[in-house]
């Protein structure tokens, strides 16, 4: 599995759950190696998720967000088998996107 | 009067010792790890009575209600998720030999976590999984990898997952050489070190579910049940060797080098009177 | 566009993408130095609010108005952290209209920690898992109808006892 996202989709009744957990470092800026040299900052940005061709849930991060970082929400809408478009950028342009099946 | 006494307490101590197991002529401490295993369960049953059995392998988060529900958020989608899916992948991929790590293990590395470790009757030490695994690659013409994180973890992670539920099912054979080990790890575990002269038990048998500064200690049965972990502190993972060294460190010992004798038998001993606890590795931990 | 990864093991597996930039497939463990040019195309990207030290100057700066506290929105976080780099935190509300939600860490270096849109047809409830330098109050934003509503809870963070 090389993708940086990993999701968990869940319809039931009229809503779905979504779980997402990222790949990434989040790293602030304020945290020095073992060197004693900061280290860049380097976090997601922007967290998209589309349905359907509409944004359903958009994340908009700071680097005080956690390593590896998660988030839930759910959203009105979504069937099993539907697609979900998750997508990021981070503050040095770096981007990925993976689309999830609901379950 | 006073040989009446004296004859009659001499009797009676002859008595007892007559109705005592131990035979005359043995030094008191003959190692007894069903006994040990049997007390060591019963003590931590008494100490936290509302806690399940299977449920001390959640450590602190067994202790503490506050902490286990910051757990179970995390659990809905653990920070090890990544480690875990890289063990899988490293796991299945062939050495450059053909080879793989399925050749080298029982039932191709697949549900055998709970036996580890075990007391090698050829080399006459226990054998740990992390030592199985390097030896395993190097047999294969690899590198070992270091033993503390990264791969090593990954690896533990996923052969640890494939476990998941089953009870820790650790042998000592009937082998001087096996009980010695067994005694070196529980003498290991009781002996005090570091410039804080504190033993594994100071922190874990006498003061589980209570603070060191800021931290809940986990108790000692079960605790290596969860391994390998995820450690908020460490933002990463970490295997049993490295939770052994650093815990040395952070008493302010000497840490020894992983797989040490020592480590070994000190696993040997952990993991055998945790029997019966399921494996719920990995894990994740403050 | 999804990655592709031709058999390179890459720890960080990323693809620079953006106004006039090439795509980078196969190149592996490239160090990107170069600047946000992306983030900034897309300019919803709160960077000012992000960039401010006090509650009060993010809350202005992201939304231009001040919160009032409610009770309909309910703030879960935990007395005392495990860690303070790992808190989950959640918010949830009964309110109305919800179009966004915001969490800030008052003690930390910039006290705004993330930002969420909630479109029509999201609900509106986030859970998520922030960094906090040191104990802090949390505050959870809600724009509900037009009006900002808060909830606030202190959120003790301890050095790891271990001296670790």
């Amino acid at each position: 599995m090389a993708s940086t996202i990993r999701v968990r989709a869940t319809s039931s009744g009229e809503t779905t759950e979504v779980q997402a957990l990222i790949q990434h470092p989040m790293d602030s800026g304020f945290v020095k190696d073992a060197k004693g040299e900061v280290i860049p900052p380097h976090f997601i940005q922007e967290l998209t998720f589309e349905y359907d061709g509409k944004r359903v849930f958009v994340a908009d991060w700071g680097a005080a967000v956690s390593k590896d970082p998660y988030v839930k929400f759910s959203f009105k809408g979504g069937k099993k088998g539907d697609d979900l478009k998750i997508s990021w950028v981070d503050n040095k342009g770096a981007t990925d996107t993976a689309t999830a099946k609901i379950q | 009067m006073r040989s009446v006494i004296h004859f009659a307490s001499a009797a009676l101590a002859l008595a007892a010792l007559a109705f005592t197991a131990v035979p005359f002529a043995v030094a008191a401490d003959k190692p007894d790890p069903v006994a040990d295993a049997k007390a060591f369960r019963n003590f931590f049953a008494q100490k936290f009575p509302k806690v399940k059995l299977e449920d001390f392998v959640n450590g602190p988060y067994s202790m503490n209600e506050d902490m286990h529900r910051q757990w179970e958020e995390k659990e809905q989608f653990p920070p090890y998720e990544f480690s875990l899916d890289m063990g899988k992948e490293m796991f299945s991929k062939p050495f450059k030999n053909g080879k793989s790590y399925a050749d080298c293990f029982p039932n191709k590395g697949i549900g055998i976590r709970q036996n580890y470790p075990y007391f090698d009757d050829k080399e006459g030490k226990v054998v740990t999984l992390e030592l199985a695994l390097n030896r395993c690659r190097e047999a294969n013409g690899e590198a070992a990898f270091s033993y503390v994180k990264d791969e090593m973890a990954a690896l533990t992670a996923y052969m640890a997952f494939t476990s998941r539920g089953k009870p820790f099912d650790i042998k000592i054979p009937d082998d001087p050489r096996a009980l010695e080990a067994y005694q070196n790890g529980k003498r290991y575990f009781y002996t005090r070190r570091g410039q804080f002269n504190f033993s594994c038990a100071t922190c874990h048998v006498q003061t589980p579910g209570e603070r060191i500064r800021a931290e809940v200690l986990a108790p000692a049965l079960g605790i290596l049940n969860a391994m390998p972990i995820y450690r908020s502190e460490w933002s990463g993972m970490g295997t049993i060797s490295r939770r052994f060294t650093t815990c040395n460190s952070q008493i302010r010992g000497v840490p020894l080098n992983p797989q040490d004798d020592e480590y070994r038998d000190l696993e040997y001993y952990l993991s055998y009177v945790s029997n019966g606890l399921p494996i719920s590795g990995p894990g994740a931990r403050p | 566009m999804t990655i592709v990864h031709d058999g390179f093991s890459a720890t960080r597996r990323v693809i620079l993408k953006g106004a006039g930039a090439v795509a980078l497939v196969g190149l592996g463990n490239i160090p990107f130095s170069l600047a946000p040019a992306f983030a900034a195309a897309n300019d919803k990207y709160p960077e000012d609010a992000f960039k401010a030290k006090s509650e009060a100057d993010a809350i202005k700066s992201l939304y231009g108005k001040t919160a009032e506290p409610s009770d309909k929105v309910k703030l879960d976080a935990p007395e005392i952290a495990e860690n303070g780099a790992v808190v989950p935190i959640s918010v949830s509300t009964t309110l109305a209209d919800v179009t966004s939600i915001a969490f800030l860490v008052s003690e930390n270096p910039n006290a705004l920690a993330a930002s969420y849109k909630i479109p029509a047809g999201t609900m509106p409830s986030v859970a998520n898992r922030l960094k906090m330098a040191k104990t802090s109050n949390v505050i959870a934003i809600v724009e509900a109808g037009g009006k900002l509503y808060s909830a606030t809870k202190e959120v003790k963070v301890t050095v790891g006892g271990c001296g670790g």
